[in-house]
């Protein structure tokens, strides 16, 4: 990979090898199928006026623990305030989060990834100032899925990573560290 | 002609004032896997606060494991929080004096 540079008008790009932009694909794709099965299985509400509204969304938090981190509690130690703000809010949240991972894949296959050719050639992304957002926050809902299914609650969790016996881990942690220096590269190209 | 019908003027209720004075708060937590500076980048970026600003914010963050980032109407709070939600912040809205 080679870092995001800025462009004019507030435009960026960077290029990644073919692996590398599969990667980012692959774990974005996740984000918005694990954020379409809670969408999909929301109740629909008995009262239609709600309903046509698009008003009532789920009130109650996720069960799976990626999602009650990317769609958390606005109340802490208020459940009932919280229930009220989620039924409200949250199919919203749920929609600008989807949308994200759909620029970042968007994105990525403008750049020229496809995942069914192994001999492609680099990937060059170039982002306008809307997809450098979608980017920051998607690389964002990405890392916070990882880091949960990791079981990093700390930043020390985080490091003795490597440290485990478990081939597995030890590559999703090298994973998730990278896609933490991607992030930074954009962070600091913003900045 | 007419006049107007004499109202009568209730007392101002103290818990409106004390809702003025001590507004709602929002509060962003401290997590393990947001960058340093990714969140001094949103405090910049969302609510339009100084480089200075919003560094000694994120390092409040970071070192004391919240702090307040913005306080006013409840609504207003209720749409910081959305957004903070937005970009993978953990926050929270409560009451200025809890």
């Amino acid at each position: 990979m080679t870092p995001f540079k800025a462009r004019r008008r507030g435009g960026m790009t960077a290029t990644f090898d073919p692996a590398e932009a599969g990667v980012i694909a692959n774990l974005a794709g996740q984000v918005i199928e694990l954020l379409r099965d809670r969408n999909g299985a929301q109740v629909t509400d008995a009262d239609p006026l709600v309903s046509e509204l698009g008003l009532g969304g789920p009130s109650q938090p996720p069960e799976d623990p990626v999602l009650q981190r990317l769609l958390p509690d606005a109340y802490r130690d208020n459940p009932d305030d919280s229930a009220e703000f989620r039924r409200f809010t949250e199919s919203a949240l749920t929609s600008a989060k989807v949308a994200n991972a759909e620029t970042v894949l968007a994105t990525l296959v403008a750049g020229g990834l496809d995942l069914t050719d192994e001999s492609a050639t680099q990937v060059e992304i170039e982002l306008g100032p809307d997809e450098v957002q979608a980017w920051l926050r998607s690389l964002t809902d990405v890392r916070l899925s990882l880091a949960v299914r990791l079981g990093i609650e700390t930043e020390e969790d985080a490091m003795l990573l490597e440290n485990s016996s478990d081939q597995a881990l030890v590559a999703m942690g090298e994973l998730y560290d990278w896609l933490g220096y991607v992030q930074e590269t954009l962070v600091q190209a913003l900045s | 002609m007419t006049a107007p019908t004499p109202i009568e003027i209730d007392q101002p209720d103290v818990r409106d004032v004390v809702e003025l004075e001590n507004p709602w708060v929002t509060v962003v937590w401290n997590d393990p896997v947001n960058l340093m500076s990714y969140v001094a980048y949103v405090f910049r970026n969302y609510f339009g606060y100084s480089e200075q600003k919003a560094t000694k914010l994120m390092l409040a963050v970071h070192n004391e494991g919240k702090a307040v980032v913005s306080s006013g109407r409840r609504e207003q709070m209720e749409r910081h929080v959305q957004a903070m939600h937005e970009y993978g912040l953990w926050a929270t809205l409560q009451r200025a004096d809890v």
